[in-house]
């Protein structure tokens, strides 16, 4: 294959990435508690250079316990619509990488574009024992067409 | 897309976007009726302002927080107040305000109006609920008049409308309001026709004031009201009032003003003039083809068709359906201002003395007969009591929340209930109670000693001054806190209190925020409504501070009827008295326990399916008291569970009352089954600064005493169980 097309087979597919993540507003987030997996669906927001999400959990929840004592996660989102086509047609891509909590100027940035895409959930997000979560994503596993999968490696 | 529609250009497929007012009055034929100028905001404007701003899904998220059959009518207030509150602090963005601003320019040189509500379903013929929606009279200048629209359209949102949302069939993906703007007529004489009275339909029913129509409407000002016949008109009859009000146009709106002498001794209409009433009350019925409801007003001689709809009984055939009360709470600050001298000069002291008088009778000298007599007696008193509390006190507590609209309307804060910062000021007499135990628990911090003796139960000794005010503590407030009242008993159980309380560090209450004061309220008033607003504030820490107060009085009186029958009870043991005595005033006694007080229901304990096990985890209620709390629960599901409080635990209960909160200081935070903002659970969080989750439906079935919780008052759900997955 040559160069000008592996360039142009990963900006489609960076193309299809973002506009996934751009007209979703769920992701199912993976976590865990002492190897016992454990999933949660979450608010997501994408950021523009899809180096990171987004997401927004009060301090109580046992996704976030589970991610203070590994910040290790993942995130699904997908475009189904639980027709039978689903399988072919779907879209589904899992980001991996670690999360961290955000504070202070970067989370003022990072709320702003948060509740751009959420705007009902200001009340939530405001609110002092709600913590924005930023996932830094190292890979992005995107599935098409059934078994179509392509990875895709951000930057480290 | 028609944001905007004249009276003259409204048809009958418009009906939906301009709703039941606008329509009714657009029908009504030029010539035959005088109608003042008109223009219709539809709801396509509406539509347009909750998508371009996101409030459409913020209201959606504010509804479903929580099952409405499980809410309260106070939870409904406060939802409301918040989704008003949303509605002050987002502008009309400006690609709509360019448009809507043509249709206020008409109005915008000066001109006053009336903005009224005109939501569509509000009027049909199957439901009409007057009242329901906002609407303001004399509103002038453009920018005024679009904040007025905005106020109209929360109103789509009103407590009242979330009362009635299965018959208005409020849904928050599709409904709407349109806007009447709406000339005004400044008449000399106003007033409203039934044209069919419910109790006779041969005979309509008018009602008419000096000045404008809106004290005849909120029910401040009595009106004149004419009996007449329907097919000849004649009048039956004329009821005169006592004239000494009427509401006047002021700057901005109206207000009830003393009614000039000359106007004070004449009726507000002739017999012509009334028989011409009914003449267009009829005519506005042969126009729609159903009896009408119709306000009007005289101006210089000519009678104007205000508003027209049609009569439906609105009441319900459920006799359980008690909405109407709830709305009848919502009293004016005129009503309420009247209400407060009552209060406040005859009941509460009334009040008072009785519990004096019941509390220093001797009944242990009375012989079983008198006593079964005085128990009796004090059931009828107690029973007065509890009548005057539904009928007084608590419509006084509507003071609150008339304050805070007011404060909200004229400050806009992003929190909608910054203003009870300001009533937080107050003293109460659970606060009062409190500090003394927190005094005594101070000493107990600094001296080793006395906290020794109290253990030993000898702290008279050690500090006679100390044992002293323990005793002057339990005698005043025994019988509240302990299920016996005063005795050896209760003194333990308080010093019990005492103990756990200096182990604690100490606690504070009464701190007012820096944030919120008067001035800043007062400061957007001028002149004579400053004065209001000033008044309206003192006015509000009385109710604010009065429904605490009030259940404290009202419990006296109960621990002295439970006092009687107790005593009554144990003399009643078969060998005191002959058996013939015996069985009638068991009889009595019995009688009086009926009608007596009853004891809140005691908590189920939670199902459990042989099969599978429900635990709840996280449960959803109303945000009372920000702050984030963890600690072990307490249920108290009767009052003797307060004697196990300890210090640090979570307060979870049916309704605190405020013969309850002097185990606030130990608390960690407090959840309540019952919801709303201004009940004593809240209240009493906010003044110590604790984390409060209200109307948690199944706080006391589902959490249980020792569970780990964390209470989240800034969200207003609380988390049950430790942060592992099991």
């Amino acid at each position: 294959m040559n160069e000008r097309k592996l360039m142009e087979q990963t900006n489609e597919a960076r193309l299809e990435l973002s506009r996934l993540l751009n007209s979703q507003r769920l992701a199912v987030l993976g976590t865990h508690n002492g190897g016992q997996p454990y999933a949660s669906l979450v608010s997501f927001a994408a950021a523009p250079d899809l180096t990171h999400l987004l997401f927004a959990t009060t301090r109580s929840t046992r996704k976030y316990a589970n991610l203070i004592s590994d910040p290790r996660a993942a995130m699904l989102i997908d475009n189904r619509s639980n027709h039978e086509t689903d399988i072919h047609s779907a879209m589904a891509v899992t980001a991996t990488g670690a999360v961290g909590e955000l504070l202070d100027t970067e989370r003022a940035e990072a709320q702003v574009r948060y509740l751009a895409k959420h705007p009902y959930l200001e009340e939530f997000v405001r609110s002092p024992s709600c913590a924005l979560i930023r996932l830094a994503v190292r890979t992005y596993y995107l599935v098409t067409r059934f078994q179509n999968v392509i990875e895709i490696h951000m930057p480290s | 897309m028609s944001l905007i529609l004249s009276m003259e250009r409204i048809r009958d497929e418009d009906r939906p976007k301009v709703g039941g007012k606008a329509f009714a009055l657009a029908s009504l034929p030029k010539g035959e009726f005088t109608v003042p100028q008109a223009i219709c905001i539809t709801t396509d404007a509406y539509d347009a302002y909750v998508s371009l701003t996101g409030l459409r899904e913020r209201i959606l998220m504010e509804i479903h927080r929580k099952d409405f059959r499980e809410m309260r009518w106070e939870e409904m207030w406060d939802a409301s107040l918040r989704i008003r509150n949303m509605f002050l602090n987002t502008p009309i963005p400006s690609q709509l305000l360019a448009a809507l601003g043509d249709a206020v320019t008409p109005f915008s040189a000066g001109k006053a109006v009336a903005v009224r509500s005109s939501a569509p379903g509000e009027d049909s013929a199957k439901a009409s609920f007057a009242g329901l929606h906002e609407s303001y009279v004399n509103v002038r200048g453009g920018d005024v008049i679009l904040d007025h629209v905005r106020k109209v359209w929360a109103s789509l949102w009103s407590d009242s409308a979330l009362l009635y949302r299965r018959e208005l069939g409020l849904d928050p993906d599709k409904s709407a309001m349109a806007v009447l703007i709406q000339e005004m007529v400044l008449g000399e004489r106003s007033g409203v026709v039934f044209c069919r009275s419910p109790m006779d339909p041969s005979q309509a029913v008018i009602e008419s004031v000096h000045g404008l129509n809106q004290g005849l409407v909120d029910g401040t000002v009595e009106p004149d009201r004419w009996i007449v016949k329907r097919a000849s008109r004649e009048i039956l009859s004329h009821v005169e009032p006592v004239r000494d009000c009427w509401v006047a146009p002021v700057e901005g709106g109206a207000a009830l003003e003393a009614l000039p002498p000359e106007l004070a001794s004449r009726p507000p209409l002739s017999d012509d003039e009334a028989k011409a009433v009914c003449r267009l009350a009829m005519s506005a019925e042969d126009h729609f083809g159903a009896p009408q409801d119709v306000e009007w007003t005289f101006r210089k001689g000519v009678l104007h068709l205000l508003q027209s709809r049609p009569i439906t009984t609105g009441e319900s055939d459920n006799r359980t359906d008690n909405r109407a009360w709830y709305l009848s709470l919502r009293r004016s600050f005129d009503n309420l201002r009247a209400l407060r001298n009552t209060i406040e000069d005859d009941l509460i002291p009334a009040i008072l003395r009785d519990g004096a008088d019941l509390e220093s009778m001797d009944l242990e000298a009375l012989p079983l007969e008198e006593l079964a007599s005085e128990a009796e007696r004090r059931g009828d008193i107690h029973r007065r009591w509890v009548e005057t509390y539904w009928r007084d006190f608590i419509p006084f507590a509507h003071g609150a929340r008339l304050f805070g609209q007011v404060y909200n309307d004229a400050v806009r804060p992003a929190d909608p209930y910054e203003f009870m910062g300001l009533l937080a000021a107050t003293e109460m007499e659970s606060l009062k109670r409190n500090r003394l135990l927190e005094g005594m628990a101070r000493e107990l911090r600094e001296s080793p000693r006395l906290r020794n003796a109290i253990e030993r139960g000898d702290a008279a000794r050690e500090d006679p001054s100390f044992g002293g005010r323990l005793d002057a503590f339990v005698s005043r407030y025994g019988l509240l806190i302990c299920p016996g009242g005063p005795s050896a008993d209760c003194r333990f159980h308080v010093s019990g209190i005492l103990l756990k309380m200096a182990e604690a560090p100490p606690t504070s209450s009464g701190a007012v925020p820096a944030s919120v004061s008067a001035e800043a309220f007062l400061s957007r008033f001028e002149g004579k409504q400053r004065e209001e607003a000033a008044e309206m504030l003192d006015l509000a820490r009385a109710s604010y501070r009065l429904r605490d107060d009030d259940n404290l009085h009202l419990a006296r009186i109960e621990a002295e009827l439970d006092r009687a029958v107790a005593l009554a009870e144990a003399r009643l043991a078969p060998d005191s008295v002959t058996p013939e005595d015996l069985g009638a005033c068991r009889e009595r006694i019995s009688r009086v326990k009926k009608k007596g007080y009853v004891p809140r229901s005691t908590a189920a304990s939670p199902t459990v399916n042989p099969d599978f096990e429900i635990r709840r985890r996280q449960l959803t209620g109303q945000p009372a008291g920000p702050g984030l709390a963890r600690g072990p629960a307490r249920v108290i599901t009767k009052r003797s569970d307060l004697t196990q409080f300890q210090s640090g635990e979570v307060l979870v209960c049916d309704a605190v009352d405020p013969a309850m909160t002097f185990v606030v200081p130990l608390c960690a935070g407090i959840v309540e089954r019952r919801g709303g903002m201004l009940i004593h659970g809240a209240i009493i969080a906010r003044e110590y600064g604790l984390p409060c989750v209200t109307g948690v439906t199944e706080a006391t079935t589902r959490i249980r005493t020792g569970q780990a919780l964390t209470v989240d008052g800034y969200l207003g759900i609380v988390i049950v169980g430790p942060d592992s997955i099991g």
